[in-house]
C-alpha cells in the first residue's frame, strides 16, 4: 500500500487520472465501433507532428528562462525555412532538407535576439516572451505580404503577390518523414520516420545536457547566482539555451508540416506554444525543470487524450461534434496544465 | 541620593526561536532620566530583547517569552506595538521608519495630527478634518527645541543628511506627551562624529528631563561617556551589570566577546608556516568592495602560504565584503596579487582559474544547488573551471559528464566528512545546515585550491559539525599546504584555527593581532576603539570589584542596585 502510494506521490495524482482516462479511452474504441489500429495510428502521427515542438521548451526550462511562450518565434523561423526552400523549388527529401537547414539559420538568429533581450528582462521571461510570440506573429503577418515570393504555388492566384495563408507542401515534402519505413499497422499506417526523428532529436537534447556545456546550462537554471559564483557566463548559457529553443521550434513546425501537409501562414504560429506548453505541463515538468520523460510523458498523454477524446465521443454521441471537443478538451488541458506548474514530477 | 525607583523592570525574560535559545533569564531595571546603555556583540540578543518589550508580532508568532515586564511597577503583557507607545515606551530603530516625501513635521505627527474642527466632519466624521499645520509645526519645533538639533520641521525627508532623520525619529518619540522611556537602537551608527555629540548631548537633556533611555550601540566609547548604567549581554544571557563611570571600554569590550579562554588548543594545532620566510600566498592592497550592507573602503593585508589567516570584525563592518570583492562576486577595485602576480577584479572566473576557491556565507543562496545532488554540488565547480570529472568523445569536440566519477568523488567526501545523507544522488535542499556547509567544503576541496576563502564556515549550524568543519579545514591545511583565510563573525572560533587575525571596522583593517592576544583588545579593535590610550588596568580591576559586588547584591531588590548606581 505504503509502495503504491509513494508511486503515487512521484506521478502525481492528476497525471494518473489523466494516463487512467487515456487507457479507458482506448479500451472504449473497439466498443464503439471505432478502430482501435486507426485511433493508434491516429495518436502516433499527432505525437510525431508535435513532439519536436514539445521539446523545443526543454533547454529554455533548463536555463531558468521558464517556459517559452514566444515559440511562435521559432516557429515562425521555420515557416521561413519552408517557403523559401519552396520559393527555390527543391522536392523530395532536398527540399525537406534544405528546409530544414534554412529555418536553423533563421532561428539561430532570432534566437540570438530573442536571447539577449529576455537577459534584459530577467524574473518577468515569461511575460515578456509572450508578447514576443504574439508581436513577432503580427510583424511578420505584414511581412509576408511584402516578401518577395514569386513561386505561384506559394503567393495570391490573384494579385500577383503576398503569400496565401494555406501553403500546400504537396508535391514538395508532404508525409517525407511519415512515409520513411512506414508499415501498415491493421490497415493503418504507423509513421516510423516521423517517430524515429522524434526520437533521434530528443537524443541529441540528451545527450546535450550530459555535455559540460549542458550541464552548466542545468546549474544557470537551478541557481544561477552558485553558477556565477562557479564561473559560469550566464548571460551567455541563456543566449544559447534560447537559441537552442528557438532553432529546435523552427525544425518542429517543418516535421508539423510535412505531416499535416500544409505550411500556416499569418496568424498560424499564434497557436503553437500553447499546447506544447501544456504538454510539457502534463509531463510534469516545472518552470525551471524538466526532463525528457516529462517530455514523452506529455505528448503521449496531451496528443493522445486531444485525439482520443472527440473520436469516441462522436462515436457515442452519433454528432460531428469533433472540432468542438477538442477545443474544449485541449483549451482545458492548458489551463489545467497552467495551474499545477509549482511541483516537479518524475 | 534617593532610592530612585524603576520605571522598567525585566524579570527573567527568555526566549526561543525555533528550539533555539537566544535569551535566558535577562533581569535589570530602568529608572526615570537613567540611561542604560545596553551592549553585547552581533547576536548576543539585545534586538530580541527590544522586541519583546515592544511586543512585536514575530515574539507572538513564534511562541511569546518568558518571564515578566513591570511598566510602573504592574506586569505588563503588550498585545502589539501600539500598546507599548500607548503606555509612554518610544523606539528608534536602527532602520529609518519615515516616508521620504514627507516633511519633518509630517513624519513627526504621522497619524496624529492636530486637526480643524469644521462643519464637514460633523456630517462625515473625523476621517475629513483638515490639518492644522500651523499648531502641528509648532508642535514640532518646540519637540525639536526639546532636543536641542538643528531641524527644519519643513524639509522633506528624502532631503536630509543621514543624521538629521535620525533626529527626525528621536523627534518623533519624544513629541509624545506621555514618553516615559525610550528606546535607541545604534542611533548613532550613520551619524558623522559631531553629529553624534549633538545627539549625545541632547540625550542627556532628555534624561534631566526625566526621561529613561536605552541606548544601544556597538561604540563603546559613546557608551561610556554617555550612560549611568551598563549591561552586557552575552549569548542571550545577562553576564555582567555595572555603572559606567569607572568602567573603560576595554573592559566592557573583554565582558562582550567573553573571558579569557586557555589558548592551549592552538598551540598544537601550529605544523605549518612557522619562521618560514616566503613571500605572500595573496596581497591585498587598497581594496574596495561595493557589496551591499558589507562596504569595504581600503582594506591592505597579505597572508603567507600555508597560512590560516582570520578576518573578524562586527556584522555590517565590512569583513564579507572581502572575500566576494576579491572572488568578483560584488564589484570591487585594488590590487590583489596572488604570488605576486597581481588579478584582475570582477570576474568570479578569473580567481577560481588561478587556483582560488571561496565557501559563500550565503550557502543557500550562492552555495549550492538545492534542487540538484549532492554530486552534482560538490563537482560542478571543478567541472566547469578545471574540467575535472569529464571524457572528452569524437577526438575531443565535445565534452561528456562522467556521472560515475561525480559519484565516486561524492561518495569519498560524504565519508571523509561524515555528511548525512541517503547518497550522492540527494537533493541538497534536503540536507540539514550543518550537511549542507560540509558539501559547500567538499565543493571547494574539489578545486583543490591554492588559496582558499572559507567565509562563517559554522553559521547556523550545530556544534558537532562545527567541529568536523573545523577541523577539516585545519587538516586540508596541514596536509595541502593551502592558504586558508576564514571570514568569521566568531571570534573563539578564528583564534582556535588562525595564527593572525585581522578586524575589520567600518570598511578598513583596525589592527591585526597574533591569537594569542587578549580578547579586550579584539574588542577594542572591533569597537573601533583603538585610540582609546593605554591599557588601563586600575580601571580593570575596578570593575571587578564591581561586578564582585554586584554578585554580593544579587538578593538585594534590582531597584536598590540602580539606585546605589546614582550614587
Amino acid at each position: 500500500m505504503g509502495h503504491i502510494k509513494r508511486f503515487a506521490a512521484d506521478f502525481g495524482l492528476p497525471r494518473m487520472i489523466i494516463a487512467v482516462y487515456l487507457l479507458g479511452l482506448f479500451l472504449m474504441a473497439p466498443m464503439t465501433g471505432v478502430s482501435f489500429s486507426g485511433a493508434l495510428s491516429d495518436v502516433f502521427t499527432r505525437i510525431g507532428m508535435n513532439g519536436i515542438l514539445v521539446l523545443a521548451l526543454v533547454p529554455m526550462i533548463q536555463s531558468g528562462c521558464g517556459l517559452n511562450f514566444g515559440l511562435s518565434l521559432g516557429v515562425i523561423a521555420g515557416l521561413l525555412g519552408a517557403t523559401v526552400s519552396i520559393e527555390m523549388g527543391y522536392v523530395g527529401v532536398w527540399g525537406f532538407v534544405f528546409a530544414i537547414l534554412a529555418s536553423q539559420a533563421f532561428g539561430a538568429i532570432f534566437g540570438f535576439g530573442y536571447g539577449v533581450l529576455l537577459n534584459r528582462v530577467k524574473g518577468g521571461e515569461m511575460m515578456i516572451a509572450t508578447y514576443v510570440g504574439f508581436s513577432s506573429v503580427m510583424i511578420m503577418s505584414i511581412a509576408w505580404l511584402a516578401l518577395p515570393f514569386k513561386s505561384p504555388v506559394m503567393i495570391w492566384g490573384y494579385g500577383g503577390e503576398g503569400l496565401r495563408t494555406t501553403i500546400s507542401v504537396e508535391g514538395f515534402w508532404r508525409h517525407i518523414l511519415n512515409d520513411f519505413l512506414s508499415f501498415q499497422l491493421a490497415g493503418h499506417k504507423f509513421p516510423t520516420g516521423a517517430i524515429l526523428f522524434f526520437l533521434l532529436v530528443s537524443l541529441v537534447i540528451w545527450a546535450f545536457f550530459h555535455l559540460k556545456i549542458g550541464t552548466a546550462m542545468t546549474a544557470v537554471g537551478s541557481n544561477p547566482i552558485y553558477a556565477r559564483a562557479s564561473g559560469i557566463d550566464i548571460n551567455k548559457m541563456r543566449i544559447i539555451s534560447v537559441v537552442i529553443s528557438t532553432m529546435l521550434g523552427a525544425m518542429g513546425i517543418i516535421v508539423y508540416q510535412q505531416s499535416f501537409g500544409f505550411i500556416q501562414l499569418y496568424d498560424g504560429p499564434l497557436y503553437m506554444a500553447f499546447p506544447a506548453v501544456a504538454a510539457i505541463l502534463i509531463g510534469g515538468a516545472g518552470v525551471n525543470k524538466a526532463s525528457l520523460t516529462n517530455v514523452f510523458l506529455g505528448v503521449v498523454l496531451y496528443q493522445g487524450i486531444l485525439t482520443m477524446t472527440p473520436l469516441i465521443f462522436n462515436a457515442v454521441l452519433k454528432l460531428d461534434m469533433s472540432d468542438v471537443i477538442r477545443i474544449i478538451v485541449s483549451n482545458g488541458m492548458i489551463l489545467y496544465a497552467l495551474t499545477r506548474k509549482t511541483k516537479v514530477l518524475k | 541620593m534617593d532610592r530612585i525607583k524603576a520605571i522598567l523592570s525585566l524579570r527573567g525574560i527568555g526566549k526561543r526561536f525555533y528550539g533555539n535559545r537566544v535569551l535566558s533569564d535577562v533581569s535589570f531595571d530602568v529608572a526615570a532620566g537613567q540611561i542604560l546603555g545596553l551592549v553585547g556583540e552581533n547576536g548576543a540578543g539585545k534586538s530580541t530583547l527590544m522586541k519583546i518589550l515592544f511586543s512585536m508580532p514575530e515574539i507572538h508568532e513564534t511562541g511569546g517569552y518568558e518571564g515578566s515586564i513591570l511598566w510602573n511597577d504592574r506586569e505588563v503583557r503588550f498585545k502589539g506595538p501600539s500598546d507599548a507607545l500607548e503606555a509612554g515606551i518610544g523606539m528608534v530603530h536602527q532602520e529609518f521608519s519615515l516616508i521620504p516625501g514627507f516633511s519633518t513635521t509630517e513624519n513627526i505627527f504621522l497619524n496624529r495630527e492636530s486637526l480643524h474642527k469644521s462643519v464637514m466632519t460633523d456630517i462625515f466624521g473625523s476621517r475629513i478634518r483638515a490639518l492644522d499645520r500651523e499648531n502641528m509645526t509648532k508642535l514640532s519645533q518646540r519637540a525639536i527645541d526639546k532636543l536641542g538639533v538643528p531641524l527644519d520641521p519643513g524639509m522633506l525627508v528624502k532631503e536630509m543628511p543621514v543624521g538629521h532623520k535620525q533626529f527626525t525619529e528621536i523627534v518623533r518619540e519624544i513629541s509624545r506627551d506621555k514618553v516615559k522611556l525610550i528606546v535607541l537602537d545604534e542611533p548613532t551608527a550613520v551619524l558623522t562624529e559631531s553629529e553624534a555629540e549633538v545627539l549625545l548631548s541632547s540625550l542627556r537633556l532628555l534624561a534631566a528631563e526625566g526621561i529613561a533611555i536605552i541606548f544601544i550601540s556597538h561604540r563603546l566609547r559613546e557608551v561610556v561617556e554617555l550612560c549611568d548604567w551598563v549591561v552586557v549581554l552575552r549569548d542571550g544571557k545577562k553576564v555582567e551589570e555595572f555603572p559606567a563611570r569607572g568602567s573603560s571600554v576595554k573592559t566592557i569590550a573583554s565582558l562582550m566577546v567573553g573571558r579569557e579562554v586557555e589558548t592551549q588548543e592552538q598551540a598544537e594545532t601550529r605544523v605549518y608556516a612557522e619562521g618560514k620566510e616566503e613571500p605572500p600566498a595573496l596581497s591585498v592592497e587598497r581594496l574596495w568592495v561595493d557589496m551591499p550592507g558589507e562596504t569595504v573602503r581600503d582594506v591592505t593585508f597579505s597572508v603567507k602560504k600555508g597560512e590560516i589567516f582570520g578576518i573578524g570584525g562586527l556584522a555590517g563592518q565590512g569583513k564579507l565584503g572581502i572575500p566576494n570583492g576579491i572572488m568578483g562576486l560584488a564589484p570591487a577595485g585594488g590590487t590583489v596579487a596572488l604570488h605576486g602576480k597581481p588579478m584582475r577584479l570582477g570576474s568570479p572566473r578569473t580567481p577560481l582559474e588561478l587556483g582560488m576557491a571561496f565557501v559563500s556565507e550565503d550557502r543557500r543562496d550562492v552555495g549550492l544547488l538545492l534542487d540538484e545532488g549532492i554530486d552534482w554540488n560538490i563537482t560542478f565547480s571543478a567541472m566547469q573551471v578545471q574540467n575535472k570529472f569529464l571524457k572528452p568523445i569524437l577526438g575531443g569536440l565535445f565534452q561528456w559528464r562522467s556521472d560515475g566519477e561525480m559519484f565516486d568523488f561524492a561518495n569519498e567526501y560524504i565519508r571523509l566528512l561524515d555528511i548525512k545523507c541517503t547518497g550522492p544522488r540527494q537533493r541538497v535542499g534536503n540536507l540539514s545546515g550543518g550537511n549542507q556547509q560540509k558539501v559547500c567544503l567538499a565543493k571547494a576541496f574539489a578545486l583543490r585550491p591554492d588559496v582558499l576563502f572559507v567565509s562563517e564556515p559554522t553559521r547556523g549550524i550545530d556544534v558537532g559539525a562545527k567541529f568536523i568543519v573545523l577541523e577539516t579545514l585545519k587538516k586540508y591545511n596541514s596536509e595541502y599546504g593551502t592558504t586558508i583565510v576564514i571570514i568569521s563573525s566568531e571570534l573563539e572560533e578564528l583564534r582556535s584555527v588562525c595564527r593572525r587575525i585581522a578586524v575589520v571596522y567600518e570598511g578598513r583593517i583596525e589592527g591585526i593581532l597574533p591569537h594569542t592576544a587578549p580578547l579586550s583588545e579584539f574588542g577594542i579593535l572591533m569597537a573601533g576603539a583603538k585610540d582609546e590610550g593605554p591599557k588601563d588596568e586600575s580601571l580593570e580591576e575596578n570593575l571587578r570589584n564591581e561586578s564582585l559586588r554586584n554578585e554580593s547584591l544579587k538578593n538585594e531588590s534590582p531597584a536598590a542596585a540602580v539606585g546605589r548606581s546614582e550614587r
